[in-house]
Order: structure tokens, then C-alpha cells, then sequence
């Protein structure tokens, strides 16, 4: 009975697991006492996670990605407030529901080992402190799972060797069973080898139907690895694309997408001029606008979110 | 753990050293004063009642025939072996008064750092765990206030309020005077050690509450703070996982450090209270020139801070994994 | 642009707190000397007053005006503290930055001394001390200035050995600037405010020792107004119920030593450019 229940609930489940729109983060900030401001960091962002794929959010370090993830969870600071809908499986993801399913429904694979108890030994951290037998095998199986010793759990995070980090990194995921799994930056500073490593790890999870989002600042991993790539730009997204637009310049949609195609060494390394705006200072409209070579009156107003060829965009300027 | 062995090897000697120099340099201090410790206490009883032999002795380490550095030998020599000298004011060996009067100011001592450690801690994380908030404005703001506050001015106004005032408590002595050693209840001792170990408490707390509370807010700044959130652990979870696996180990470090500001608070809170500890001998022996006794409490006081700041040392090495078994691996 | 107004508004205020800690304490320190006489005079026939309107900290036994005494005592307290502070002051930079820059040995010595020093509780070290310079005034400003410039000299030498890292210091170096140039155009521009600051923040503690050691009766001799004194006579009136021989004077001492606290943190704010806008 219960079994078709639940049976009956996955089939009916949409193939969108996660579907956040006009997302907003701004953060309240005490300036000298007594006033506040408000600084806006994220502004009607659009993102959509599917069952059993990766999506990768592109976008420079330093341009409030890794906030995405947190909103996500609902660990934002409290000075943070949060605007916009996210939708986890078909209901609104409200701040209880995150607080019920963070950690075991919805995880997070943490950039570096810096994000472990320095303090902690591997095992227990894996298992959150429990110290039921239960939980101790569940720790030895997926360490296993990912071909590490059990006497891994024994070490503290300093001891691990660079090899075994991201995999210990990943294992925090699988105490239970993730549905949705958010990765920020997981692979910083590694080299291409390694980083396909990492990303194999991911592509199990989602092959075992967990949704992925994967929030990375290097283009190329995110073209190799992901389903569909995400442009993050100046606190929004700008575009939302397959992987495979990016084997080709026109397919792509917006002005920003297509100067970072040509960025890449492959794509003729041609540098964007200019740099992000900051937080504080972003134009009303198009934030790529003051750096756009297509920019018209059109982009000093909000531009709105279009679907053209099967992808989604930013830009007054796309034609079908 | 050979390397182990060897790093608290290093911290030992060097504590040693330390020692060596605090009895030179009290030397040297006592040595150059003007004053005359067997001028002053000619005459007086004193003298009078010590042995022929415990007076040449005296002389041999105070007289002004010898050189400076053979009177410092031949003492330090005798202290080494255990005959700190004889006290000029109590009539008594120096080691037999300080046993008497450390055992007294120990239990004061030890209360006074249990109690402000354990309240430090706790302000120190309510207020770190509050940051920006009122908790942590009040604890933050109390801290600072007591910071500034002279351990015996605080001692004078408790005793004002209640001894005096409310007349709750004796007003001195750490035991009824004309009551027989026998006589005196443990309830004797705890009520005249109320006041003075409530007033080091006091003052003690503010240090230990401030520095837990910054690195509370490192914590909980932290990475892997964040991350246990992340991961839905509940606020009890974080608290025994996290936060205090990773601020009970610096706390504790500071508070076997702040031993040396304890020890002086209780010179100043054992003389306002007539306490008959330590503190109060070292000012009798300060004021009356007994210079035994002032070496001997001298080097006994930072015996125990060098003890204190060893020990610090010695559960760093065992509590922390990143120094345990970093130095065994090397 | 709004931003900036803000973060100015909060240094401003900062500027006016340093300001006001400074001239409060000018007016003690001035208010203490200029009443010195009059803090002195005895009259019998208005003994033992509480507080009241004339006399805002009441009269002791001899009709000594307490509120002109605690002001002399503090004003004493505070030059003391000034004089002591400043030669601690000096030691700790000499020290710190000798142990930074004159090699490994050198280092190790100082170190050594600092542990050293650090190892003896103050209050012993400060008996010992004035016991040595016979007691009175010499012994406590000695006393106070040998034992205060440790954690300074700790910082300044911190300082630095982290200076002599910095990679546009090590680039001076390459390109030949002379060692003096760099000294002085690079080093002491950072050491100076952290000097400042430290110097400040060590008065607090040396009025608060002053007025400890004054008080066990190895300081100022009882005959001088010193707020050491006053606490110490006050001790033997408690029982008797004269509470405001104790409550006021300790309580300007507080003060007196917040508001040194307030004036050496707030400056510390305003000289660090990363706490501009906080």
C-alpha cells in the first residue's frame, strides 16, 4: 500500500525538481549606527534544475554565486532577505520546508576541506556525530563506494591527502539518499585530470536520478560535464542554454554568453572589456548593458525573461 | 610520539630557564635596594630567637662582605636543596609559612578560577553566539566595565554591601579568630572565602568572556559552521560538534595563562579580606623587608604561572590532533 | 556616494568620542592640581559630612573636601601613569624592534625577557621592584614602567617581522632603496599609529597598578593625596558606615579609566583604515 503510494508520487512527478524564479538577495547593512542600507546582490534570477542532469551556473568568481546555493538551503545571514519563488518538487520551498530537508534531501558538496571541522575526525563528520552502528556502516559503505579504506574515518581533515579530499568531500552528501545535490565551486585550482575526476562523481549521483546544480566559474568543466549551462552575470542570469549550444557561436542567445565563447583559448581568447559592476552600482537594466556593444535604449530598462530556441535569455536583441 | 616526547622535553627546559631567571632577577632586585633587611629587623625578636648557625646564614646571604654572585650561589643552592632560608617577620623556616599560606590562597585561587572559567566560557559563548545583539552588547559591555575596574575597589564596595551593609558575611580572616584550627567547619572556610574568591571570579571573567566570544564569532564565521547548517544539523548538534570542540581548547589555554592576573588579584583581595594567603604574606614580607620570604613567595608564585602556562602547552599537544599527531609524524 | 557620507558620519563620531575621552581627562588631571592646596586644608567643624550639595563626596575625618581629593589623587595618579606608560612605552618599541631586526639570537633573548617578566604576577614583581628603588614615588614609576612594555613590545615586534616580509618592502629592498629610506618612508608610517594606540591602551593599566600598589602601601606615601591612599584610609571608616570615602573615589577611578580605554580604542578606530566605515 504504502510503497504505491510513493510509487505513484514519483511517477507523477514533474521532471523539474528545483524551479527558481525572480529570485532576489539583498542584504541589510548598518552604516555608521542608526542607517541602513539595503545592498541588492542577486535580482530576478531565473534557474531550473531537472531530475537526473547537471545544470552548471557559469559566472565569475566573486559574483555572489555560491549566495544561489545558500538561498537554496536556507542559510542565508540573517541580515539577508530573500525574495522570489523556488519551487522543490512541485511546492514552494518555504523556509520550514528548507529546514527540514537540508541535509537530506537537498546537500551541499562543499568547495575544499576548509568547509570540514578542522577538529573532527572524517567518520563522525560524515555521520554528523551520530554514533549509532547503523550510521557507522553507512559511513564504512560509502567510503567504500568510493574506494577509500575505512581507517579514513579515523583521520582528521589535515591528514587526508589531496587525492582522498574531494572524494571525502563528496561522501558528506550520502549519509542519506540526496535528491537534489548543490556543488559550489567544487573544483578550485585543480587541474583539468582531477577535475573530471570530480565531476564523474557528480554524474553518478545524477545517472542515480538526483537533480544536480553545480555552481562553477570555469566555463570549459561546465561545457564537458553539465546538461544545461547557466550564465550568471552582475547578480542575475542571462542566459540558460543545452551544453551543447556552446559547440557553436550563433546558437548561443545573449551578447555576454557569446564574448565569453570567444574568451575561451579554443574560441580565439578574445578578452571582454570592462569589468562586473559591483553590488551597489548596477544599472536598472541589462548589467552586461555598459559593456554590451548592442546596447540600445531598450537595455537601460528591465529586460525580460524570454524562451527562444528551446533555451531561455535576458536580451532585448535575440531574434529566434 | 618521539617527537612528541621530545617538543614537551623542549617546553620543560625551557620552563626550567625561565625559573632560573626569575630567581636571578628577584635576586638582583632584592640585592640593590637600600634597604637593609637585617638593619630593619635588628632588634627585633626575630634575630633574637634564631640560632647562631640560621644567623650566619643570613648574613652570608644579605651581609655586604660578599660578592654579589657567591651570595646568589650559596642561596640559590640551598633553595635548590629544599632550605628556602628562615623568615625574618614569621620566625619560621620560608618553606613551612609557604606551604601554610599557599595551601589557603590555593583554595581560593582554584575557586576563583573555576568559577570565571566556567562563567568566561559560557558569557563568552552566549555573547559570540548573539554577536550584535543585545547578549552580546551587555556581556560585551559588562566584560569591558569590569576590565576597568581595580579588583580592590570591587572588593571594597562587596565588602561594603555585604559584610557591612547586609552583614551576610564576616568581614575578614579565612577563619573566626580565637577558634581552634580544629574547631574551624568547612562551612567556616567557605564563608570567609566567599567574598574574596567572588571578588577574583568577578574580575577574572572578563577576560576569559571576551576572548571566547571572538573566537566564537570565528567559529561561527567559519566554513565549516556554515556547512553543518548546510547540512541541517540541529542547533544542540552544532554546539557539541562544533563550538565547543573547537573554543574549549584556546579558553582553556587562556585560563591556565591567566593564572599570573588571578595570583595578583589575590594580593590585593587576600589583604582587604585579612585572608591568610599567600598575597597577603608576600605584602607583609614587602613591607617588612623579609626577604627570604619575599624570594621564596617570588619564585614558588612564577614556579606555579610557568606551571600553569606548561600545562596549557602539555593538553595542546594532547587535545589538538593537528600538533599530537603533526609532531609524530615528523 | 550615500555610502561614504555614512562611513564619514561614524569616523566623525569616532573623532568626537576620542575628543571628549581627551578633554574630560584634561579637565581631571588640570581640576586635581589646581585644587591640590585646597584638597589638603582640614577643618574640623565639617567632619565626616555625607555627600551632599557643597561637598559632592562628602569629608572625611578631617574634614578634607573628598571630591577635590579624589580629583588631586587621580590628577597624581594619571601623570604617574603618563610618565610610566611613556617609558614603558619606549622600552617596548627598542626592545621589539631590536628582537625583530637584530637576528635570531638577539630574538631569542628578548623573547626570553619578555616570558621572563611575563612569568612574575605584576603585582609581586611591582613589590619587588619598588622594594628595590626603596619605596615612594621612584619605585612605583619604575615599577610600572618595567612591567608594562611586554605585550606592546610583543606587538611591535610582530609588527615588524611581518613588515619585513611585505612584498613591496622586500621590492624597496631590491631596487636598492636605502635601508633608512625604508625605515623611515615605509616602516614607520605603518609602526607609528600601532605605537600610538599601544601607548594609549597601556595607561588604563598603569594608573589602575599605581593606584593597586599605592593602595597595599608600596607606592605613594601616605602623606601625598594619591587615590591609593584614599582607598587604603578608606578601608578602616567602612565598618563605621562612611561608605562615601570609598564609593566615589573608586568609581572616578573607573571612570578615569574607561574613559583612557575609550580614547586609545577610538583612535585605534580611527587609524585603522579597515574599521573606516564600521
Amino acid at each position: 500500500m504504502e510503497i504505491e503510494e510513493v510509487k505513484d508520487r514519483e511517477e507523477r512527478e514533474p521532471e523539474e525538481l528545483l524551479h527558481i524564479e525572480h529570485l532576489s538577495v539583498s542584504f541589510e547593512q548598518y552604516q555608521g549606527g542608526m542607517e541602513k542600507g539595503d545592498l541588492q546582490v542577486i535580482r530576478d534570477l531565473n534557474v531550473t534544475i531537472r531530475k537526473g542532469e547537471i545544470t552548471a551556473v557559469v559566472g565569475a568568481s566573486g559574483s555572489g554565486k555560491s549566495l544561489l546555493a545558500h538561498a537554496v538551503l536556507g542559510i542565508l545571514p540573517y541580515n539577508a532577505t530573500r525574495r522570489g519563488k523556488i519551487n522543490y518538487r512541485g511546492q514552494e520551498l518555504t523556509q520550514e520546508r528548507e529546514a527540514k530537508l537540508r541535509g537530506r534531501e537537498i546537500v551541499l558538496v562543499p568547495q575544499s576541506i576548509g568547509f570540514l571541522d578542522p577538529l573532527m575526525k572524517i567518520g563522525p563528520q560524515i555521520r554528523k556525530g551520530k554514533k549509532d552502528k547503523a550510521s557507522r556502516k553507512r559511513v564504512d559503505a560509502i567510503l567504500k563506494g568510493y574506494s577509500l579504506k575505512p581507517e579514513v574515518g579515523e583521520l582528521y581533515p589535515f591528514e587526508l591527502s589531496g587525492g582522498m579530499n574531494r572524494r571525502v568531500l563528496v561522501s558528506t552528501a550520502l549519509m542519506e539518499t540526496p535528491r537534489l545535490v548543490i556543488a559550489d565551486e567544487p573544483t578550485p585550482g585543480l587541474e583539468m585530470k582531477l577535475a573530471r575526476r570530480v565531476m564523474e562523481h557528480f554524474r553518478e549521483l545524477a545517472d542515480q536520478g538526483a537533480g544536480v546544480l553545480l555552481i562553477t566559474h570555469d566555463l570549459e568543466l561546465a561545457m564537458e560535464t553539465a546538461d544545461w549551462i547557466v550564465v550568471f552575470y552582475g547578480g542575475t542570469t542571462l542566459e540558460e542554454a543545452r551544453a551543447s549550444d556552446f559547440q557553436e557561436e550563433k546558437l548561443l542567445r545573449h551578447p555576454y554568453t557569446r564574448a565569453l565563447w570567444r574568451a575561451m583559448p579554443q574560441n580565439g581568447f578574445a578578452a571582454i572589456p570592462g569589468t562586473q559592476p559591483y553590488a551597489a552600482h548596477m544599472p536598472t537594466g541589462c548589467p552586461f548593458g555598459p559593456r554590451c556593444s548592442r546596447c540600445t535604449e531598450e537595455c537601460l530598462q528591465p529586460v525580460p525573461w524570454k524562451e527562444i530556441r528551446g533555451g531561455r535569455v535576458r536580451c532585448a536583441h535575440t531574434e529566434e | 610520539m618521539k617527537g612528541y616526547g621530545i617538543w614537551v622535553g623542549r617546553k620543560v627546559v625551557r620552563m626550567l630557564l625561565l625559573l632560573v631567571g626569575v630567581s636571578i632577577a628577584a635576586f638582583v632586585l632584592v640585592s640593590v635596594s637600600p634597604v637593609d633587611p637585617l638593619q630593619t629587623n635588628v632588634g627585633q625578636v626575630a634575630l633574637g630567637s634564631m640560632s647562631q648557625e640560621q644567623i650566619a646564614k643570613l648574613e652570608e646571604y644579605w651581609g655586604v662582605g660578599e660578592s654579589p654572585l657567591k651570595r646568589y650561589l650559596s642561596w640559590a643552592g640551598d633553595f635548590v636543596r629544599g632550605d628556602m632560608g628562615v623568615s625574618l617577620l614569621y620566625r619560621q623556616e620560608v618553606s613551612h609559612v609557604i606551604g601554610v599560606k599557599l595551601k589557603n590562597s590555593l583554595w581560593l585561587m582554584a575557586a576563583a578560577w573555576v568559577l570565571s572559567g566556567v562563567v568566561g566560557f559560557i558569557l563568552g559563548i552566549v555573547a559570540g553566539w548573539n554577536q550584535g545583539r543585545w547578549p552580546d552588547k551587555l556581556i560585551k559591555g559588562y566584560s569591558l566595565l569590569i576590565a576597568s575596574t581595580p579588583a580592590f575597589w570591587l572588593a571594597l564596595v562587596l565588602l561594603m554591601v555585604f559584610a557591612v551593609w547586609l552583614g551576610w558575611l564576616p568581614v575578614g580572616l579565612s577563619v573566626p579568630i580565637g577558634v581552634e584550627a580544629s574547631g574551624v567547619t568547612l562551612w567556616d572556610r567557605v564563608r570567609h572565602g566567599i567574598l574574596p574568591a567572588l571578588t577574583l571570579s568577578i574580575t577574572g571573567v572578563s577576560n576569559i568572556a571576551l576572548h571566547t566570544r571572538e573566537k566564537m564569532i570565528e567559529v561561527m564565521e567559519s566554513d565549516y559552521m556554515l556547512f553543518a547548517r548546510a547540512r541541517g544539523e540541529s542547533v544542540w548538534a552544532m554546539v557539541k560538534n562544533h563550538v565547543l570542540r573547537n573554543i574549549s581548547l584556546p579558553a582553556l589555554t587562556l585560563q591556565f595563562g591567566s593564572i599570573s592576573e588571578i595570583f595578583g588579584g589575590s594580593v590585593l583581595v587576600e589583604q582587604i579580606f585579612s585572608y591568610p594567603g599567600l598575597g597577603q604574606a608576600a605584602v607583609t614580607a614587602g613591607l617588612g623587608s623579609d626577604v627570604p620570604l619575599l624570594l621564596g613567595i617570588t619564585i614558588i608564585s612564577a614556579a606555579i604561572v610557568f606551571g600553569g602556562n606548561l600545562a596549557a602547552n602539555l593538553l595542546y599537544g594532547i587535545i589538538d590532533p593537528r600538533i599530537r599527531r603533526g609532531a609524530a609524524k615528523q | 556616494m550615500k555610502k561614504s557620507f555614512l562611513g564619514w558620519n561614524g569616523r566623525k563620531r569616532t573623532f568626537v568620542l576620542f575628543t571628549l575621552a581627551l578633554v574630560l581627562l584634561g579637565v581631571v588631571t588640570l581640576w586635581g592640581q589646581l585644587g591640590a592646596e585646597k584638597a589638603l586644608e582640614t577643618d574640623f567643624s565639617r567632619k565626616d559630612l555625607a555627600p551632599c550639595l557643597a561637598y559632592p563626596f562628602g569629608t572625611d575625618w578631617m574634614g578634607r573636601d573628598m571630591f577635590l581629593r579624589t580629583l588631586t589623587g587621580l590628577s597624581m595618579s594619571i601623570r604617574i601613569g603618563l610618565l610610566a606608560a611613556g617609558v614603558s612605552a619606549l622600552v617596548a618599541v627598542v626592545l621589539g624592534t631590536a628582537a625583530a631586526t637584530l637576528g635570531r639570537r638577539v630574538d631569542s633573548v628578548i623573547t626570553w625577557v619578555i616570558d621572563l617578566v611575563m612569568g612574575i604576577p605584576h603585582i609581586l614583581l611591582l613589590i619587588l621592584i619598588s622594594y628595590a628603588c626603596g619605596r615612594g614615588f621612584r619605585g612605583v614609576v619604575t615599577g610600572v614602567a618595567l612591567t608594562h612594555w611586554t605585550s606592546l613590545a610583543r606587538v611591535m615586534r610582530g609588527e615588524v617581522l611581518q613588515l619585513k616580509e611585505a612584498p613591496y618592502i622586500q621590492m624597496a629592498e631590491k631596487l636598492g632603496t636605502k635601508r633608512l629610506a625604508i625605515i623611515r618612508k615605509h616602516m614607520l608610517p605603518h609602526l607609528f599609529p600601532q605605537f600610538l594606540v599601544g601607548l594609549i591602551l597601556m595607561f588604563p593599566h598603569a594608573i589602575l597598578h599605581e593606584a593597586s600598589i599605592t593602595f597595599l602601601g608600596f607606592g605613594l606615601s601616605p602623606e601625598q593625596p594619591a587615590i591609593g591612599v584614599i582607598l587604603s584610609e578608606s578601608m578602616k571608616y567602612l565598618a563605621m558606615g562612611k561608605w562615601w570615602l570609598a564609593l566615589f573615589p573608586g568609581l572616578l577611578l573607573v571612570l578615569t579609566v574607561v574613559l583612557f580605554d575609550v580614547a586609545g580604542e577610538s583612535l585605534r578606530r580611527l587609524l585603522d583604515p579597515g574599521s573606516a566605515h564600521v
